[in-house]
């Protein structure tokens, strides 16, 4: 299992990873391996409002389906084209498989989030 | 928990091991369900279905027994010859689906679900008392059983007996050997692949003899094991029902679709006058099978069927069809709207979401 450290994490298994106030969010390894085989990601347009903790999406997998909470406040900017691909999230979660991007309304939230350490203590 | 004896060998696979019907079995492998399924159509794939169960039925009145417990009309079956077939209640309602197996004049194998052992071992027994000249043993678990499934696999198990499996139409079966360990193969399975399914007794080291055997014949056509996961959308795709799922004991068999297994020729059988009944006035609600018309949802076990604007039932089984790309699911809905082309939504998370009612199979 993979816990890249320049990344946030939320324990509902969501990450960000900040690049001046632009925040690129996906789902962890972690997710993608208890989801299994990703079928369609149901996420909103750019211009969209997402605030932290609120589901802002779902996920449909073969075995299941899951919200998605969104890591932090802000406007979707860009969303990653996965369902022309979505095994693309089982690949490669924390690259190519990323969801959107959003720009932070208020980057102090990412205090409120979890470490690589922190998340991976919590997944056991 | 128990295991069965082919734990190891999906351990070693690396497979998510869940529990199902008691036991601890592989849902899916590294491989994922996907993948696992397409390797079933288009090559050949082995499942552990050790966790079903097996109830032999011997004596002379052993026909008779299985004719008062089963819809279909097992008098029709000869050594050598197998039938789907269902369990009711005296209500009409459906206690188990099952295989029925005569192995001899005088000799059944019923095949039940796993997760039904129990209650159905306990209902053939009571059943079993007005007959003087019967015995009924619960062989479950001594036998193992694996599926092996797919286009490959009639050449792989070709290669492997010297019985003639080339001959073997579906729905029967021999009694013979396979690496040397004695076996049932029968030209059955839940894929609606050509396959077979292996029963056979024995610990760790007989079971791998057989498994060795099956892949150092099926590694050239890439044999691979398959999870309980693909196991369900390799079924759904057909159109083939899941008892509990789809069945269960407050359906009965003729809005179920099991009418073609319901004989209502045979002198009696449990459930019988109220099934009677129920084809004589048409079925209220009939389970039906529905494709989505739109890529933004996969339809789930619960969700409510909406026709009109209404609640007309419910979803029973639903995923992804992997042939055709989109959600498929099977659900009762009251018999004015079962029609093929009726236009229905299917409730999740707040909003209707668009499908349409087929003929299944799928694909």
């Amino acid at each position: 299992m993979n816990f890249p450290k320049d990344l946030k994490y939320t324990k509902d298994h969501e990450w960000v990873r900040v690049e001046g106030e632009i925040g690129t969010v996906g789902i962890t390894d972690h997710a993608q391996s208890e989801l299994g085989d990703v079928v369609y990601v149901d996420i909103p347009n750019a211009d969209a409002n997402l605030e932290a903790g609120a589901a802002f999406g779902t996920i449909e997998a073969v075995k299941t389906v899951a919200d998605m909470y969104a890591p932090v406040s802000g406007t979707i900017t860009e969303v990653n084209s996965v369902n022309d691909s979505p095994e693309v999230i089982n690949r490669d979660p924390y690259g190519k498989g990323w969801l959107v991007k959003i720009q932070l309304a208020n980057p102090s939230e990412l205090e409120g989030l979890l470490d690589a350490d922190a998340y991976k203590a919590l997944i056991g | 928990m128990k295991t069965t004896v082919f734990h190891p060998y999906h351990v070693a696979a690396g497979a998510k091991m869940v529990p199902f019907a008691g036991f601890e079995m592989p849902i899916q492998y590294p491989t994922g369900i996907l993948e696992e399924h397409r390797i079933v159509r288009n090559k050949v794939g082995v499942f552990d279905v050790s966790h079903m169960g097996e109830f032999e039925i011997s004596g002379p009145q052993s026909l008779d027994l299985v004719q008062v417990l089963t819809t279909n009309d097992a008098s029709k079956l000869t050594p050598g010859k197998a039938q789907y077939s269902a369990m009711c209640r005296p209500t009409g309602n459906i206690i188990d689906d099952l295989i029925v197996y005569k192995l001899a004049d005088d000799e059944f194998m019923l095949v039940v679900n796993g997760a039904n052992v129990t209650k159905d071992f306990e209902w053939v027994m009571e059943n079993a008392q007005q007959f003087e000249n019967v015995e009924v043993k619960n062989v479950s678990d001594e036998v193992n059983l694996l599926a092996v499934q797919g286009p490959k696999s009639l050449e792989i198990i070709r290669a492997l007996t010297s019985d003639h499996v080339e001959n073997l139409a579906y729905y029967t079966f021999l009694q013979g050997s396979l690496a040397d360990v004695p076996m049932i193969i029968s030209r059955t399975g839940y894929t609606g692949e050509i396959g077979f399914e292996l029963y056979f007794r024995g610990d760790y080291q007989i079971a791998s003899r057989v498994v060795d055997a099956l892949w150092s014949e099926g590694g050239k056509h890439g044999i691979s094991w398959i999870g309980l996961g693909a196991r369900d959308t390799l079924r759904l795709e057909k159109g083939y029902c899941l008892y509990g799922n789809d069945i269960n004991e407050s359906t009965n068999p003729i809005e179920a679709g099991l009418g073609w297994i319901t004989k209502l020729s045979k002198s009696n059988f449990n459930g019988k006058s109220v099934i009677e009944q129920v084809k004589a006035n048409g079925p209220k609600r009939l389970l039906v099978g529905f494709v989505m018309r739109t890529e933004k949802l996969i339809p789930r076990h619960g969700y409510e069927i909406i026709a009109s604007g209404h609640h007309v039932g419910a979803v029973t089984s639903g995923n992804i069809c992997p042939g055709l790309g989109t959600g498929i699911g099977l659900g009762y809905v009251g018999i004015e709207h079962s029609a093929p082309g009726t236009i229905i939504e299917i409730s999740a998370r707040g909003s209707w979401f668009p499908a349409m009612i087929t003929k299944t199979p799928f694909v």
